[in-house]
C-alpha cells in the first residue's frame, strides 16, 4: 500500500481538497466522496451572527475527514499565529495549513513573515503545513524551522495555470526531507499528474474541482490523476530522446 | 456595551461567554472565542465573566482551500 506520511499521521489518499467556493453544500460533499481524499482545509472567520444555525460542519463527517484549517487572508506573522491559534481550537487539532500573503494581487507568500510564524507555532507544537513559494531554498528554512511538510505553489492559488515551474517542483523535492505537497495552481487533471510525476508526495488543491462545470466529475479525475501520476513516478519514466525509436521488430518484414 | 466581532453589541448585565453563546444560539463545540485577545479553552466559557468594554470574538470555520 502506498501511503505518505505527515507528523506521525499516515494518509493513503495523496490527495488533499478545499471546502470553498462550492455551488452548495450537497454538491461540495459529492465532490469529496468522488475525490478519495481524507485530508479537507477550511477556514477560520467570523461567526455571522444573522446566520448562525448554519455551520460547515454540518456537511463534513470528521469521523471520516481530517480536518486542516487554514491561515489564509492573513497579511502578517501574528495575524496568522493569531488565526492558527483559533483554529486549534474550533478544531481540537494542532494542525494548521499556515498562510502568511505578501501581495493581493498575486496572492504570493511572503517569506519572511511565513518563516517567522512558522517558527513561533512549532514553538507552540503545532503540525505546520507552510504554503510557500516554489523556492528551494526557502522550503529548505522552513524545514528547518519545523515545518512538518512544505507546500510549494504550482501557480499563484485559483489561477489554474498548471506548473509553471516543473523543475523547481523536482530540485524542491530532491532537497527535503519531509512531504512535498504542490499546493495551488492545479487547473485539470494532467496538472495533479504532473505534480505527481515530478515527485511531489501529495497535491492539495480547491478551486480546479469547486469551479469546475461537474465538480464531482472532476474530483475523480483528480483522484485518478493523482494516483496515476503516483504510479508513473515509481514505475521510473523513460528518458526523453531526441529521434524515434522503433517499437516493432525491425527483423522479418514481409518483402524484404 | 461590548464589542462582538467587531461590531458594538448591547449586553444586559453581566454575563458569562457560555451565556452569549447560547443567547446567540451558537454551539460552543463549533467555535472558539476570543476575549481581549486571549483564546477561551471551550471549559472556562462558563467561568468567564464578559464586563463592559470587552472585545470578543467568535470565529467557525467556513469553506476555504
Amino acid at each position: 500500500m502506498d501511503t505518505f506520511t505527515i507528523a506521525g499521521k499516515t494518509f493513503s489518499s495523496r490527495l488533499i481538497v478545499g471546502t470553498g467556493k462550492y455551488s452548495s453544500p450537497a454538491v461540495m460533499v459529492q465532490a469529496h466522496e468522488a475525490s478519495g481524499a481524507e485530508m479537507i482545509t477550511v477556514a477560520v472567520r467570523r461567526v455571522n451572527l444573522d446566520r448562525t444555525k448554519e455551520s460547515l460542519l454540518d456537511y463534513i463527517d470528521t469521523s471520516k475527514y481530517f480536518l486542516l484549517p487554514n491561515t489564509a487572508g492573513c497579511y502578517t506573522a501574528d495575524e496568522a499565529v493569531r488565526t492558527a491559534r483559533l483554529g486549534r481550537e474550533v478544531g481540537l487539532s494542532n494542525w494548521v495549513k499556515l498562510e502568511v500573503i505578501g501581495d493581493e494581487k498575486t496572492l504570493f507568500p511572503d517569506n519572511e513573515a511565513l518563516l517567522e510564524a512558522t517558527r513561533v507555532l512549532v514553538r507552540e507544537g503545532f503540525v505546520v503545513l507552510p504554503y510557500t513559494n516554489d523556492d528551494p531554498v526557502v522550503c529548505r528554512k522552513l524545514e528547518e524551522a519545523g515545518a512538518a511538510a512544505v507546500m510549494p505553489l504550482g501557480a499563484p492559488i485559483g489561477s489554474g495555470l498548471g506548473i509553471q515551474n516543473t523543475n523547481n517542483i523536482r530540485i524542491i523535492r530532491e532537497f527535503a526531507r519531509v512531504p512535498v505537497i504542490v499546493d495551488a495552481g492545479v487547473g485539470t487533471a494532467s496538472d495533479a499528474a504532473l505534480a505527481m510525476e515530478l515527485g511531489a508526495d501529495g497535491v492539495l488543491m480547491n478551486t480546479a474541482i469547486a469551479g469546475a462545470q461537474e465538480p464531482i466529475a472532476m474530483a475523480e479525475a483528480m483522484k485518478l490523476a493523482v494516483r496515476a501520476g503516483r504510479l508513473a513516478y515509481l514505475s521510473g519514466r523513460i528518458p526523453r530522446k531526441m529521434y524515434a525509436n522503433a517499437s516493432s521488430p525491425v527483423e522479418g518484414l514481409v518483402g524484404r | 456595551m461590548i464589542k462582538l466581532n467587531g461590531d458594538p453589541y448591547e449586553v444586559a448585565g453581566p454575563l458569562t461567554v457560555a451565556e452569549l453563546l447560547a443567547r446567540l444560539d451558537i454551539d460552543s463545540r463549533r467555535v472558539a472565542v476570543e476575549h481581549n485577545l486571549a483564546i477561551l479553552k471551550r471549559d472556562t466559557l462558563d467561568r468567564t465573566t464578559i464586563a463592559d468594554g470587552d472585545e470578543i470574538e467568535i470565529v467557525n470555520f467556513v469553506g476555504g482551500g
